[in-house]
């Protein structure tokens, strides 16, 4: 998967839940609507990226929330 | 005049709580208050002669048949216009009455041709069964002048005037203005002179008529006649179905001689459209026996070659094989399928359950992905239902109606009419939306406000409503405490009464001044009912969701929802995409809306279908195409849609396309998806199976099968022959068992059945245990979710945003006369009101580019360039140009970028940075095109002139 692609799409989820007053629960806005509506594969992708350092353009907020978040994204869905 | 029998009782039927008792020929009639005679005595069973009354339009008291005697009363009243009142004694027959009847169909016929036997309505004229009637023998006048020489106008392409049979009745004149709200239609002159002109041309055709046919159906003669009617002769019988165009849904007889369509007449007992209907649903239904439809399956190994014509058995175990050749190879998760808002219920449950069940992936997903998936989301979350809270006559308890990014006039033409019959009434309208559509300024409507905003500001323009209903002290207190989560409505008043998202803060960035945005704002809080309806302008935007969100806010907050004549109302594009959306056609969701990953749910599947079931989410069609340009995604089953034309940044589209190894198109034309297909199954139009759809109000309607499929199956037996080829099985008898199927596995339809809707007509989900006859208005005690719940929603621009290389912002939508790709209406005389898409730019940039009327311009944007023909328009704000993407060649999607919404993935066609140069030749993707789709019709005639053989691919 295309992982400039994955990154922007990503960010703009981060974008809506950047709006949270509480940095906790906009990381698990981010973490949770990525776990139910994106395919195991487009997780996995983003996740590699990460961790090749391909994802720099990640918004901190995002990021923080994938390292957060990561074995329930990486686990099964919801 | 329809043959279907309904009894019309020649005037409206009114509602009131007081009754009135009379008598009519010594018969007791209790009716309500304010209730015709006429239409009491056809209650009571008798029926008077009337020829200008009919029960769809208001008295008008012109033709002087339907003249009854009242006790104690002079002369001889019109009984459609004289109102019942408490004790009244009527004779509606005596000797008088009989004389003074017979007299006026003697002067009527006396300027009417003699022609029944071969008159278009012979059988079916309600002047000759009045002249029946009253016992007409004799004309004494007809040597005098008359009109019998007078030309007909036949310029329309599906219906005639013929003045000569024209009886001025005013019929036609008055359903133009109070049915459609066109008022094209006039009576010219007085006394003898008098006939019916089209206003705004020379002929019906060059008039502003817009041919939605309620003049045709009012018509009492043959003056105004389909021209079907007058080539083939009436028809004998009828068939109640459903329209397969928007997502109105108008109920329609298909009206037959054998299996031959003869036209199509709405329905007046339809509960969606009440006996209306427009230039789509009511004529232009020639596309389903053109002689572009295919109807023999082909397969080809490459899309460089030939198709060859095979048979069913050999391209459905073609495709089975394929398809498991593409799992074993590059795994279970390399296949998918999407299904199609033009097909059935039942065709799209079957689908998804192939997916899911045979193909053992979640990869499905459907066309309202690129169109009303943020209404999915947004409802869902805020109000806890997929859905519209109202129904389509909620409109008529409206007091102020906010109308943001939709255009019913042309895309839900229908509803656009009842809305307009309630504007006129007094019913105040803002319009929220970058153009000057229709309804801003049409005959006796005019909006309170236009907000002519920037594309791509709806979510400012929402929050700065919102800032002044909190700001103001205008919200609903009681509602909210009652009816809302508290601690979601305390953090969204924190943030909505945040200065920055003021009126005063935000019109730099919208564009609308903000003392108009108060002013609006004001008004839909404080005017009684107010009621928001918002269509793709709403939802195509890289914050289509949130805008969603927005709007179910402000409607909780100002206690707008829970009864008639308010709620949140998306308007949905095509005629089946709420039941494609509700039969579990998104791959994160089973059928009712209920996540891939509720062990309770995936648990009920799997005991009625036999199968375990993914608990994974599966791909999007924005990330199929993603998936297949980086080589996990292979074989793709599309029924009835055409993505190749229809999803944004055409070159990233047809790319992935290539990709694909084994790509299954089935649709009754070779679209433009299909050119790039190996295998072609022939699809079933609406007219061919039985099954139901689904509106923008919920309402579930039958569709009935009123001829053979032409290419031998209707659309879900080829879906479960291919589920049965590999090697799960499907056995549906009938299109009824797969509903009882879906009965059983939907809590919203636990109640619905063929059998119930064939004696209701139609029936709006939730129908279940509580809600046996479905449910009109949602909400009302709490929402579905329990507590509505507030979210926050701040605005973010988008990444699409002029510069100095592209300085304009392009928007697209689509028009009356066409739908959608295009693939129906461009079979259709619809062609002659829209033979290509057209770029529509403001007058200022036109002068800035030297561009003028009917000037090739080419439009550029970052995803790729086409050339369209340049029409000039006041319609338009600055800055901004619009499209139409019905005509492939014309490229509108070429334009368009893969920036979509943030929670859905449904594209950005609403907003896409442009230039606009004056040019001299296509584009160079228009070139190719041509070259392309000449290249794929030629392998295609090779195809067809060739019989059905073993193949060898």
């Amino acid at each position: 998967m295309n992982i400039e692609h994955l990154i922007h799409m990503a960010n703009q989820i981060g974008s809506y839940f950047a709006a949270e007053p509480d940095p906790a629960d906009a990381r698990a806005g981010i973490a949770d609507h990525i776990a139910r509506f994106w395919e195991k594969r487009m997780r996995q992708s983003l996740y590699a990226g990460l961790d090749s350092g391909e994802a720099s353009a990640l918004a901190p907020l995002v990021s923080e929330a994938l390292a957060e978040h990561r074995e329930r994204l990486l686990g099964r869905a919801a | 005049m329809s043959l279907h029998c309904h009894h019309d009782r020649g005037t409206p039927a009114r509602v009131s709580t007081e009754r009135v008792t009379l008598s009519i020929d010594g018969m007791s009639v209790t009716v309500p208050a304010g209730t015709s005679i006429l239409h009491a005595a056809a209650e009571a069973g008798v029926d008077i002669p009337k020829l200008c009354a009919t029960e769809s339009l208001e008295a008008f008291g012109s033709c002087r048949l339907c003249v009854v005697q009242v006790k104690n009363r002079r002369g001889y009243p019109a009984s459609c216009t004289t109102l019942v009142e408490e004790g009244m004694e009527v004779t509606t027959e005596n000797d008088a009455l009989f004389r003074l009847r017979r007299g006026v169909m003697e002067l009527y016929i006396s300027d009417h041709p003699l022609d029944c036997l071969t008159c278009s309505a012979n059988g079916n004229c309600e002047l000759q069964d009045m002249a029946g009637r009253v016992g007409l023998r004799e004309v004494r006048y007809a040597d005098g002048h008359n009109h019998l020489a007078e030309a007909a106008d036949a310029s329309n392409p599906y219906f005639n005037y013929d003045p000569a049979k024209c009886i001025v009745c005013s019929r036609c004149v008055r359903a133009c203005g109070e049915v459609q709200g066109t008022f094209a239609l006039t009576t010219t002159e007085r006394g003898f002179d008098s006939r019916i002109a089209a206003a705004g041309g020379t002929d019906f055709l060059s008039s502003e008529c817009v041919s939605c046919g309620a003049c045709v159906a009012a018509c009492p003669t043959a003056a105004l006649m389909e021209k079907s009617v007058i080539e083939l002769g009436q028809p004998q019988r009828s068939v109640t179905t459903t329209c397969a165009y928007c997502g109105v849904g108008c109920s329609l007889n298909a009206e037959l001689q054998g299996e031959k369509l003869v036209r199509m007449v709405p329905d007046p007992s339809g509960g969606a459209n009440h006996g209306h209907a427009c230039v789509k649903g009511r004529f232009a239904w020639g596309y389903a026996t053109h002689a572009d439809r295919i109807t023999t399956p082909m397969i080809r190994k490459s899309i460089r070659d030939p198709w060859q014509a095979v048979s069913w058995e050999e391209a459905i175990a073609h495709t089975a094989a394929e398809f498991r050749r593409l799992q074993e190879k590059h795994g279970a998760e390399s296949i998918g399928s999407i299904t199609s808002s033009r097909c059935t219920n039942e065709e799209t449950f079957l689908v998804q359950k192939l997916t899911r069940a045979a193909f053992g992936v979640n990869n499905v997903d459907t066309c309202a992905r690129v169109c009303h998936s943020p209404t999915g989301y947004g409802l869902k979350q805020t109000l806890g239902e997929s859905a519209g809270t109202q129904d389509f006559d909620s409109v008529m308890q409206a007091d102020v109606i906010l109308l943001i990014g939709a255009n019913p006039t042309d895309g839900h033409p229908v509803f656009g009419s009842r809305m307009k019959q309630r504007l006129r009434q007094g019913a105040k309208l803002i319009v929220a939306d970058p153009r000057a559509i229709d309804l801003v300024d049409t005959p006796h409507v005019r909006a309170a406000h236009h907000l002519k905003l920037r594309p791509g500001t709806n979510v400012a323009l929402i929050n700065a409503l919102a800032h002044v209903v909190v700001s103001e002290g205008l919200v609903d207190e009681a509602f909210v405490a009652l009816r809302c989560e508290p601690e979601a409505f305390a953090k969204w008043r924190t943030f909505i009464a945040d200065p920055r998202h003021s009126p005063e803060a935000t019109e730099e960035v919208t564009g609308v001044p903000a003392a108009e945005m108060r002013a609006a704002a004001r008004l839909y809080a404080t005017t009684g009912n107010g009621a928001i309806y918002y269509g793709l302008g709403v939802t195509e935007h890289s914050q289509g969701s949130t805008m969603v969100i927005g709007i179910a806010n402000l409607a909780m907050a100002t206690g707008n929802i829970g009864r008639p004549g308010v709620g949140v109302n998306p308007l949905r594009g095509q005629n089946n995409v709420q039941g494609s959306c509700d039969m579990g056609s998104f791959p994160h969701e089973l059928p009712g809306y209920r996540h891939v990953s509720d062990v309770e749910t995936r648990t009920l599947f799997e005991s009625v279908w036999g199968v375990p079931l993914s608990d994974e989410p599966g791909l999007r069609i924005p990330n199929m195409f993603d998936a297949a340009i980086s080589g996990s995604f292979k074989g793709l089953y599309v029924q009835g849609e055409d993505i190749a034309q229809s999803d944004p940044n055409t070159h990233h589209v047809t790319a992935a396309l290539e990709s694909l190894e084994c790509l299954v198109v089935q649709d009754l034309f070779l679209n433009e998806t299909a050119k790039f297909a190996h295998v072609f199954l022939p699809g079933a139009s609406f007219l061919e199976k039985d099954g139901t759809f689904t509106n923008a109000e919920r309402r579930i309607s039958r569709v009935r099968k009123v001829m053979r499929p032409l290419a031998e199956y209707a659309d879900w037996e080829v879906t479960q022959m291919l589920s049965n080829a590999l090697g799960y099985p499907m056995n549906y008898r009938h299109p009824s068992e797969i509903m009882d199927e879906i009965a059983r596995l939907m809590p919203t339809f636990h109640g619905v059945s063929y059998e119930k809707l064939d004696r209701l007509g139609s029936v709006q989900w939730p129908c279940n245990e509580t809600h046996p006859e479905g449910t009109p208005t949602m909400h009302i005690d709490e929402f579905v979710r329990g507590k509505g719940r507030f979210m926050l929603t701040e605005y973010v621009a988008t990444e699409e945003r002029v510069n100095r290389r592209f300085p304009l912002l392009l928007t697209t939508g689509r028009i009356l006369s066409q739908y959608n790709v295009g693939a129906q209406t461009r079979r259709t005389a619809n062609t002659v009101w829209h033979p290509e898409d057209i770029l529509e730019l403001h007058p200022v940039d036109a002068e800035d580019r030297g561009i003028r009327e009917g000037d090739w311009v080419g439009v550029q944007s970052r995803a790729g360039e086409t050339v369209l023909r340049a029409k000039i328009s006041e319609r338009m704000q600055p800055g901004v140009v619009y499209t139409t993407f019905h005509w492939p060649g014309s490229g509108a999607n070429v334009v368009t970028t893969e920036n979509s919404d943030w929670a859905t993935n449904c594209p950005e066609y609403k907003v896409t940075a442009v230039q606009i140069t004056r040019v001299e030749q296509p584009s160079v993707w228009q070139k190719q095109f041509e070259r392309f789709s000449e290249e794929q019709m030629s392998l295609l005639k090779a195809s067809t002139e060739a019989k059905p053989a073993h193949a060898s691919v």
